[in-house]
């Protein structure tokens, strides 16, 4: 049986054992969701969006879609995929399970819990009837998918004036209980007024079997707050992710979010931005860093409606193998939004013959008093640096890899965790393959 | 006399008639309505063709109806109905010409009128005409020079029966029939058009140029172009094209392929100045458009195109860099006004080794006028050390308009080195501010601005239209800052 077949017949399954009350919004939000991907089914590659990359390879596997049989995961299983060196708030969840034992939650100044529980109590009724779902792209028939089989995930909620103390990070594993297994995650965040928090995200497969991730978060900025999210994308070779963000901007807030991909079969990120007020400045940053057949597609979008906001946008890729890398940026600068400054930039290198990068930077602008700009370069590391380096003593490879980094720094140095700064440092570093002698 | 301020240069703009809107009455010899396979078979004949051209439309016209219209350009505008238009229209006072003097003095007063009088640009400028007129060529000056130096430059009705084995070697070799739905369409019907072979190792003395129009109503431009440069050759070559004012849309999709071999260089340059629609965005020329070139080793295509008119514009000149070393150039200004829509660009595909491309692209937009650049940039896996380099800007006047950018980008070898920039702005107050203050009025200062904007484009057009194409620039433009 066909995956979408799968999905669509197992999906009144999934409500009953879930105990779905019929009455609730939840439950009407599933069935409209589930009747879009019905009727849009997968995208493939006639769709212009999707263009470069192909999900085929991805839907002939027969996925499990309700893993129930959870190994045991103790803490020493899962402690290498945390930052331990900080305090943080922890969510774990283990094939798309919740594990309380692991997670470290709380409900004192803001809500960092999970969302089956704020679905479930009436006392984030009104969040979830205010938020959920709202700016998810309902014309994606992945987001809409996630949004049939929503269950569990992260709930973040941070009321006004609060700046959460410490990071918090939000990580999936997948455990290989089953041999192929499909992890349907889905976050919300709601971040008051005057707020200040920062978040980590990462999708982690702890076996060898495969794992595809349909992953949505949805996130809401109000006044003036501030929002750091990172995602840290450096899975094993069976893994794909299909991650969909949705970030919805009140005045004055300022929301970044930066991409490491290093790993999986295929990723594919979807970033969309929508502004909803003046002066919101949005920061899109990112590293690829890929070989053998990896396959990262950047599909990011930001949504300038009101005037005298600002977008800033860094995409930086490094192939290598048979690797494949697409980079499609989409800028709207609407008929209101004047006084918009928008930069949008991707560099990348090509180190093997075999890899390919298709990069697709748009813009489209209906307003006059901008300034808007793109730049799209592919190239080769600088002969004479390389020679440079060599006449000083330092092996070629090395070499190369200092100026590779030296390529990707500027997107490293805007992290604003230091500990987070060194795991990505250490992960370039493995990915390069060599020891760059220097501790950051 | 007072400020002359912003609200009145807009005015005086929207009230501005399209300047080559006239209608020469000559009496034209027109098909009925409709497209069928008699109609290509009745087109055919009477062209005197070969039977292998009239297969070869035929086949044509088999593939155009299994296809359908294209949907994914930037544009919108009702689709014209293939059955509503007439295929084939010349004028009737056809006979074979040898001179200037035996043109009919009726159509030689629409040219003087288009402001390319033949007769003048034979003394002063030393360029050689082709003019197509409602799809049928009515004149081409200078054969008789061109003929001492080996170059052929005549109708393509005519190369058809005077050099079939050019036309069959070549003819939709670059633009294949099955390439898209107006290649197809055109490759059925297409009724004149110009064709031009450069012999071995020659220089072409002048510049070739042809010039179309579309007077009669209800019928459609279909002219092919085919052009030859043989080992070594050069020309440069120019296309004029308007057309008079209507309220219905009037449909032109030209093919256009070029061929240099080796050590070759084709100059292609464009002013097309079709009648863009009145300032309801009523009327005006669909432009659909197919233009590729193919270079072979050390061969260099360069496009140059002046885009002013058509209601909708739906082009993209293309080069395809096969041999090594191989040279491709697109410089484009694209201005829309009012309703105007233009969604054009290029194709650069990387082949050989060495190869190059440059992709200068100005979009300018007044009005309600939409103005798209979409271009493809393609290294494949075995073209290495190719280098491209592309610039895309956009200028906006008023808020009301749209500029967009669909560049693509696909590198499949490491040693490439591509270089993409776009930029939108406005026309900035402090330059207009500066041009005033020393004593330059709001209208002359736009027009200064606008023509440095596309500078590094007009640059790149021969002499004598350079000057032409700028006063276009400002005629189409003048004072829609809003």
């Amino acid at each position: 049986m066909e995956l979408k077949e799968k999905l669509v017949s197992s999906f009144l399954a999934f409500e009953n054992k879930g105990n779905i009350d019929l009455d609730s919004t939840v439950h009407a939000i599933r069935l409209k969701a589930i009747h879009n991907f019905e009727k849009e089914g997968f995208p493939t590659k006639r769709d212009e969006e999707w263009k470069y990359t192909s999900l085929n390879p991805l839907l002939k596997n027969d996925y499990s879609l309700f893993p129930n049989a959870e190994k045991s995961v103790g803490f020493k299983n899962v402690k290498d995929y945390l930052i331990n060196e900080i305090e943080s708030y922890t969510l774990i969840f283990i094939d798309g399970v919740f594990s309380s034992f692991l997670s470290e939650t709380t409900h004192e100044n803001c809500d960092v819990c999970v969302l089956s529980s704020a679905l479930a109590r009436p006392k984030y009724k009104m969040i979830i009837d205010n938020y959920f779902n709202t700016i998810a792209n309902k014309n994606s028939s992945l987001a809409e998918l996630n949004t049939a089989f929503v269950k569990e995930g992260a709930f973040i909620n941070i009321p006004k004036n609060t700046i959460v103390p410490k990071p918090i990070q939000i990580i999936n594993f997948s455990t290989g209980s089953e041999k192929e297994v499909l992890l349907q995650p889905r976050n919300l965040v709601v971040v008051g007024e005057n707020s200040y928090v920062q978040i980590i995200e990462r999708h982690q497969n702890l076996s060898k079997n495969t794992t595809l991730t349909n992953s949505v978060t949805e996130i809401f900025v109000h006044k003036r707050a501030i929002v750091d999210y990172y995602k840290i994308q450096n899975d094993t070779n069976e893994s794909s992710l299909i991650d969909s963000t949705f970030i919805s901007q009140k005045q004055q807030s300022v929301a970044s979010v930066n991409t490491f991909s290093f790993g999986g079969k295929i990723t594919r990120n979807n970033l969309e931005f929508y502004h909803e007020g003046e002066h919101i400045t949005s920061n899109l940053n990112g590293i690829s860093i890929l070989n053998e057949k990896q396959h990262v597609d950047n599909h990011t979008l930001v949504d300038h409606k009101s005037p005298n906001c600002e977008s800033h946008e860094l995409y930086k890729g490094i192939y290598a193998d048979k690797s494949v890398g697409v980079f499609n940026g989409k800028v709207i600068v609407r008929q209101a939004a004047q006084k918009t400054n928008a930069f949008q930039q991707n560099n990348s290198i090509l180190i093997d013959d075999g890899a390919t990068i298709n990069s697709k930077p748009q813009l489209e602008i209906f307003a006059d008093d901008v300034k808007c700009s793109h730049g799209c370069t592919i190239g080769q590391l600088d002969e004479s640096a390389l020679f440079y380096m060599q006449s000083r003593g330092i092996p070629v490879k090395e070499a190369k890899a200092l100026l590779l980094y030296a390529f990707g720094n500027d997107v490293v140095e805007k992290i604003k965790i230091p500990q987070l700064k060194t795991l990505i440092s250490k992960l370039i570093a493995k990915k390069l393959n060599v020891q760059l002698g220097f501790e950051l | 006399m007072g400020k002359f301020t912003e609200d009145d240069l807009k005015k005086e703009l929207e009230t501005k008639e399209y300047e080559y809107g006239f209608y020469t009455d000559i009496e034209s010899d027109k098909f009925p309505v409709g497209l069928n396979e008699d109609v290509v078979i009745a087109i055919s004949k009477k062209k005197n063709e070969p039977a292998w051209m009239t297969e070869w439309r035929l086949d044509a016209f088999r593939i155009w109806k299994e296809m359908t219209e294209p949907e994914w350009a930037n544009v919108r505008y009702t689709k014209p109905s293939f059955q509503d238009i007439s295929y084939y229209s010349a004028p009737k006072t056809k006979k074979k010409l040898d001179s200037l003097d035996e043109v009919d003095p009726e159509l030689l007063k629409t040219f003087e009128k288009l402001g390319i009088s033949i007769g003048e640009q034979k003394r002063l400028s030393n360029v050689a005409v082709d003019i197509v007129m409602d799809s049928v060529s009515v004149a081409t000056t200078f054969k008789k020079t061109l003929n001492e130096r080996g170059i052929i430059f005549c109708p393509i009705s005519e190369a058809i029966q005077n050099h079939p084995e050019l036309v069959k070697k070549y003819m939709g070799s670059i633009v294949p029939k099955t390439d898209n739905f107006y290649a197809a369409l055109n490759s059925a019907v297409f009724s004149d058009g110009s064709f031009c072979y450069i012999p071995k190792g020659v220089t072409c003395p002048m510049e070739l140029s042809t010039y179309f129009r579309i007077n009669e109503g209800g019928t459609g431009q279909f002219e092919r172009t085919l052009l030859i440069a043989d080992e070594g050759s050069y020309v440069s070559y120019l296309e004029g094209c308007t057309a008079p004012a209507r309220d219905e849309n009037q449909l032109h999709a030209a093919v256009v392929e070029l061929i240099a071999l080796d050590d070759a260089e084709i100059k292609y340059s464009t002013v097309q100045n079709w009648f863009p629609g009145d300032k309801e965005g009523k009327g005006g020329v669909y432009n659909f458009v197919t233009k590729r070139g193919l270079c072979e080793k050390n061969a260099k295509i360069s496009w140059t195109q002046v885009e002013t008119g058509s209601a909708i514009t739906w082009k993209y000149p293309s080069c395809i860099l096969k041999g090594d070393n191989s040279v491709g150039e697109f410089y484009s200004i694209a201005v829309t006004n009012n309703f105007q829509q233009a969604d054009t660009g290029t194709k650069m595909i990387h082949l050989g080794n060495n190869t190059k491309s440059t992709i200068i692209s100005k979009g300018i937009s007044a009005g309600h006028s939409h103005n798209s650049y979409r271009g493809l940039v393609q290294i494949s896996p075995r073209a290495n050390n190719a280098r491209n380099f592309s610039q895309c800007d956009s200028l906006l006047m008023g808020d009301k308009c749209g500029a967009h950018t669909f560049p693509y980008i696909e590198v499949k070898n490491k040693s490439a080195q591509i270089e993409h920039e776009a930029t939108t702005s406005k026309i900035g107050e402090d330059q207009l501010f500066y041009c005033n203050q020393r004593g330059i009025n709001t209208e002359k200062a736009i027009a200064l601005i606008v023509n440095g904007f596309g500078k590094e484009v007009l640059n790149k057009l021969p002499m004598e239209f350079a000057v032409e194409a700028q006063k276009l620039l400002e005629i189409s433009l003048e004072g829609s800052v809003g």
